[in-house]
């Protein structure tokens, strides 16, 4: 970390000569080696690249524990139904600070837009981990087979085109740091209907997730199945990201903190407290829709059982708890308080995923899914691969710190 | 004020775009109105449970050949797997041992293949739901859909199939009769349409009242289905899923798709709209700085 980022310099626009040399010193690593994370990380990378290896020799059975009654398990329900939602950050913020022009915002719209591309890439990156002939995921795209009725299509597409609007939301930082003044100017004009798409997009497929499980009418627990189930993946993206953005931004500000103008580590706490404030008042509605939709499925009866408890367990513990949390730190400006809220709200939306998508999904079953270390070390390894690229960015564009001063110029 | 016009006109065209995908969405797959579709019907008081079926679709499928000491045994459930596509089940019943047969079910309205993306799962207008190699990707968004759990995974390859009966398709265009339609010598599996085949369910039940549990199993589930069953006991008893919805299981998913396109023309114009509300909040908040 002691090394600033200050020691190289930035290329002259339209300089064909410099860019080469510039990208290579750009590939060397940045501060310091030996770090906790990277000491954690490296070995898990390594091991997860092994069993990825054995996965496509030997087939899915050979690294999973799916069955034929549960083909989906903690590589669909964890890393993508629940890091999408955790994603939902993005379109969150980008809707403050574009569309409802609360510039109070602005300081991390880049992180957080960056965050959200990043967790899309690697989460359908695992997703082509899952699939079991995954040279053929070309074929809903290019359009030789359009399966135009299917929910998981329209996922599909909008992954994808989320993914470039995205991109071109994120892609004025890599302008400023390649030094390319005019394509700079061309990509920031093209920031709101990105943006304008990129809320659109986010509010389909964040809900059409959701709706994948409408046709396991049967399969999934009824406390569980609803047709509202789009609608509350919906809903609960909204604090599930903003939570994560919380999360991300209190570490940020410690790992990176050289990254961080002084004018922006002091804002830091009131984009928090701001940021407490919708959390409480979705989590609110988002609890009267679970309320709504309990009292319209009449399964008073399975609340006396183990998974009854289990319902309750989510509702009061990771919904209504964590919504008393954030009121609470919000009235009180207590910062910290709000961290804890946003770590219990983004416990309580893990549960909530991997209630539909795992645990109560053929609950009934004789024998129940439960993933192997193998599939956990994937997982982990996809998490942690996404971390290093995110730090690598993070270090050498202007995502948390100013932009360079030729951008205000003109 | 241009760069705002020009990124309206640049949503505009998107969702015109949209538009133009979105009127192509519909959650029912086609159905031709010429054609009947196909069907089998299984008369659970014909069969002995001698596997002649099982054996002949394995031939015909070219599945590994049915273990002899593997028999239909009242207390055990046989399942369909990546190896074989029917099973027959022994059920000890007060009126004696009787079988049940499990295979794919051949909606009329397959789950399978409205939740498929690629379009390999694929309802064709003879009624066989058929599988396709070479458009698969092996998500498993078929076994995840299909109320009856027919769709099997082949975990253990590196190249795996999606595994289910398909009516031995290939044979139904020739004008043949399905292997195990064609092999069973107890004449419990009928192959015709499925108008004729619920007449002759309904026959059967109408001249032997006392043989026959009084219904079809098929002729509503799931929105109909391709595979009728008759028995001589309810059909709970033959480990049938008899709570499954009467309307079809892609309807479940209707709502949402219809929804698409209206958020598609909806969301941006409104979001483009606050957008244009707001600007000036943005401006003053400048000015403090």
């Amino acid at each position: 970390m002691t090394m600033s980022n200050t020691n190289y310099n930035l290329p002259a626009d339209n300089d064909g000569k410099s860019i080469e040399k510039f990208l290579v010193a750009q590939l060397k690593p940045r501060g310091e080696i030996f770090t906790l994370f990277n000491m954690i990380s490296v070995p898990i990378m390594t091991l997860g690249i092994v069993l990825i290896v054995i996965r496509f020799i030997n087939g899915l059975g050979a690294v999973t524990n799916l069955t034929q009654e549960v083909p989906w398990g903690l590589w669909i329900g964890f890393d993508v139904v629940t890091g999408v939602a955790f994603a939902g950050g993005a379109y969150v913020v980008t809707f403050l600070v574009y569309i409802l022009n609360v510039q109070k915002y602005k300081p991390i719209v880049r992180v957080t837009v960056l965050n959200g591309f990043l967790a899309y890439v690697f989460y359908a990156g695992a997703l082509l981990l899952d699939l079991g002939k995954p040279w053929n995921v070309v074929n809903p795209i290019i359009g030789n087979s359009f399966g135009v009725s299917s929910v998981l299509f329209l996922v599909a597409w909008h992954f994808l085109l989320y993914m470039i609007a995205q991109l071109i939301e994120f892609s004025p930082a890599i302008a400023e740091w390649l030094g390319a003044k005019r394509i700079r100017k061309i990509l920031s004009g093209m920031t709101l209907a990105a943006v304008i798409f990129g809320i659109t997009l986010s509010t389909l497929h964040q809900s059409g997730l959701g709706a994948l499980y409408l046709m396991a009418r049967e399969k999934i627990h009824p406390l569980w199945y609803s047709e509202f189930i789009p609608i509350l993946f919906f809903l609960s993206s909204i604090f599930a990201g903003l939570s994560m953005v919380i999360f991300e931004g209190s570490i940020s500000q410690k790992v990176f903190f050289d990254q961080i103008s002084q004018k922006n580590h002091k804002a830091h706490d009131g984009i928090l407290h701001g940021l407490s404030k919708i959390c409480t008042l979705t989590l609110l509605v988002y609890f009267f829709m679970q309320v709504v939709v309990f009292i319209h499925g009449k399964h008073w009866d399975l609340i006396n059982t183990r998974m009854g408890y289990w319902y309750l367990t989510e509702m009061i513990g990771f919904v209504v708890l964590p919504m008393i949390l954030y009121f609470y730190s919000y009235r009180k400006r207590n910062i910290t308080m709000i961290k804890v809220s946003a770590l219990v709200t983004m416990i309580g939306v893990i549960i909530n995923r991997l209630n539909v998508t795992v645990i109560g999904f053929r609950w009934d079953a004789a024998t129940h899914y439960v993933p192997t270390w193998m599939e956990i070390v994937v997982t982990l390894t996809v998490l942690c691969v996404e971390i290093w690229v995110f730090r690598w960015i993070v270090r050498r564009m202007p995502v948390m710190r100013a932009s360079p001063s030729w951008v205000n110029e003109h | 004020m241009g760069i705002d016009r020009r990124n309206f006109f640049r949503s505009l065209g998107l969702t015109g775009v949209a538009l133009g995908a979105g009127k192509k969405l519909s959650a029912t797959p086609e159905q031709s109105d010429e054609k009947e579709f196909y069907g089998i019907l299984y008369d659970s008081t014909r069969c002995v449970g001698c596997q002649s079926c099982e054996l002949a679709c394995a031939l015909a499928n070219g599945l590994p050949e049915p273990d002899p000491e593997d028999y239909p045994m009242p207390g055990t459930i046989r399942k369909t797997n990546e190896n074989r596509r029917t099973v027959i089940n022994a059920i000890e019943t007060p009126q004696g041992e009787i079988y049940v047969k499990n295979q794919c079910m051949h909606c009329n309205q397959p789950a399978c293949a409205a939740g498929c993306l690629t379009k390999a799962m694929y309802k064709t207008e003879e009624g066989p739901v058929i599988w396709r190699d070479k458009k698969c990707m092996g998500c498993r968004f078929c076994m995840i859909s299909c109320p009856f759990d027919v769709p099997k995974f082949e975990y253990h390859s590196p190249n795996p199939d999606i595994v289910k009966c398909n009516m031995c398709y290939d044979r139904v265009k020739e004008g043949e009769l399905p292997a195990c339609v064609a092999d069973c010598p107890a004449e419990a599996l009928t192959f015709g349409t499925r108008r004729e085949l619920i007449a002759e369910a309904r026959r059967r039940i109408h001249e032997d009242p006392d043989s026959y549990y009084d219904g079809i199993y098929g002729e509503h589930e799931a929105g109909g289905t391709g595979y009728l069953y008759i028995s001589p006991v309810p059909f709970e008893e033959l480990g049938l899923n008899t709570k499954l919805q009467k309307k079809s299981y892609p309807e479940l998913t209707k709502g949402f798709l219809f929804s698409v396109p209206s958020i598609f023309i909806l969301w941006p114009a409104i979001l483009l709209g606050i957008h244009n509300a707001t600007k000036n909040n943005a401006k003053t908040t400048d000015d403090d700085e």
